[in-house]
């Protein structure tokens, strides 16, 4: 019952050795003098690339994106699902279809909803 | 280089981030008048004594380096598109293990520095280079790269980006071709393969 488990412990040494050896190689070939050290303040600092930032980072957005965003997923979905049925449509028949215009049914009833809460509208 | 600005930037206005980059530029400028020399000693360098052991560990890192050199995305101007036409499906940059043109420094062997080298983008592109880890290799593409070209007597653009960055490959045109890009590029790994890394 136990050897069931020594997977696992060989996945934990596996995943160990390889650990060390891909943080250790670097050190390994520095020391060889293999890869050449010539540290600098840019390089060594935390920033990881580019340019640092300018004026305030905390920058704010439209809410109304977020409508926008929400929709996007609906139909998103929607779409996933009509066009593997939509390249089956003859093999799949009318069980299928009915399926697809319940889910359409439903889908739009939530677009009608957003369309007369304004939602669509930028003002 | 460390770009010294006396505030953090973040807690400056606008303007006043306008002006100590024109600060910064000026200085850079004045402080890099006289070009580096270009790192060429390879191309006469000794022939590596008989020693097997030592010479086939050198082939085998040689080797690891010249096929997975990956360049850092620094297009500037229209040679960027001539950049991008290599490394896209027609002149195919992977065969040579150049997959990827990495959006950090951090992770790249080789600057290709493509196009018009203004001297307000000169301290970033010093920056970046600074970034990138040893051992790193610059390729400067295009007349601009290698005199400044079309714009060397322009105020405002660098007249060879030797004078920022030791440049190793120059590529003549405007701009070069794919595949003058891509001779350039082998000439770089003819660099890789001579340079004897191991002290003897």
């Amino acid at each position: 019952m136990l050897v069931d488990y020594s997977y696992i412990a060989l996945f934990l040494v596996a995943a160990i050795l390889f650990t060390a050896v891909v943080l250790g190689l670097p050190v390994l070939l520095k020391k060889l003098g293999i890869v050449p050290s010539k540290p600098n303040p840019v390089k060594n600092s935390a920033y990881e690339c580019g340019v640092e930032t300018h004026g305030r980072t905390w920058v704010q957005f439209n809410f109304r994106y977020y409508y926008y965003a929400l929709l996007l997923i609906a139909f998103d979905v929607l779409l996933v699902f009509l066009f593997p049925w939509a390249t089956q449509i003859g093999s799949l028949g009318f069980y299928a279809f009915g399926i697809v215009f319940a889910f359409l049914l439903i889908v739009l009833a939530g677009y009608l909803y957003a369309w007369k809460k304004g939602a669509l509208e930028w003002n | 280089m460390e770009l010294n600005f006396e505030k953090p930037l973040s807690l400056l206005t606008l303007d006043e981030i306008d002006q100590q980059e024109g600060g910064v530029i000026q200085s850079f400028r004045t402080g890099h008048t006289s070009p580096y020399p270009d790192p060429a000693d390879w191309l006469n360098g000794e022939e590596p004594p008989p020693g097997v052991f030592i010479t086939s560990v050198e082939k085998v890192l040689n080797w690891s380096r010249h096929y997975s050199l990956w360049p850092v995305m620094f297009g500037l101007a229209c040679c960027a598109i001539e950049m991008m036409c290599m490394a896209a499906s027609r002149w195919d940059l992977a065969r040579f293990g150049m997959d990827i043109f990495r959006a950090s420094p951090r992770q790249a062997d080789l600057m290709i520095v493509a196009g018009t080298l203004t001297w307000k983008m000169a301290p970033w592109l010093k920056r970046i280079y600074d970034q990138m880890p040893e051992p790193k290799w610059v390729l400067a593409m295009g007349a601009c790269g290698t005199s400044g070209g079309l714009f060397r007597d322009s105020y405002s653009v660098v007249p060879g980006f030797n004078l920022v960055v030791p440049v190793d490959v120059y590529v003549p045109g405007c701009p070069p071709r794919p595949e003058a890009l891509m001779r350039a590029i082998m000439d770089i790994h003819e660099k890789i393969d001579k340079t004897r890394i191991l002290k003897r």
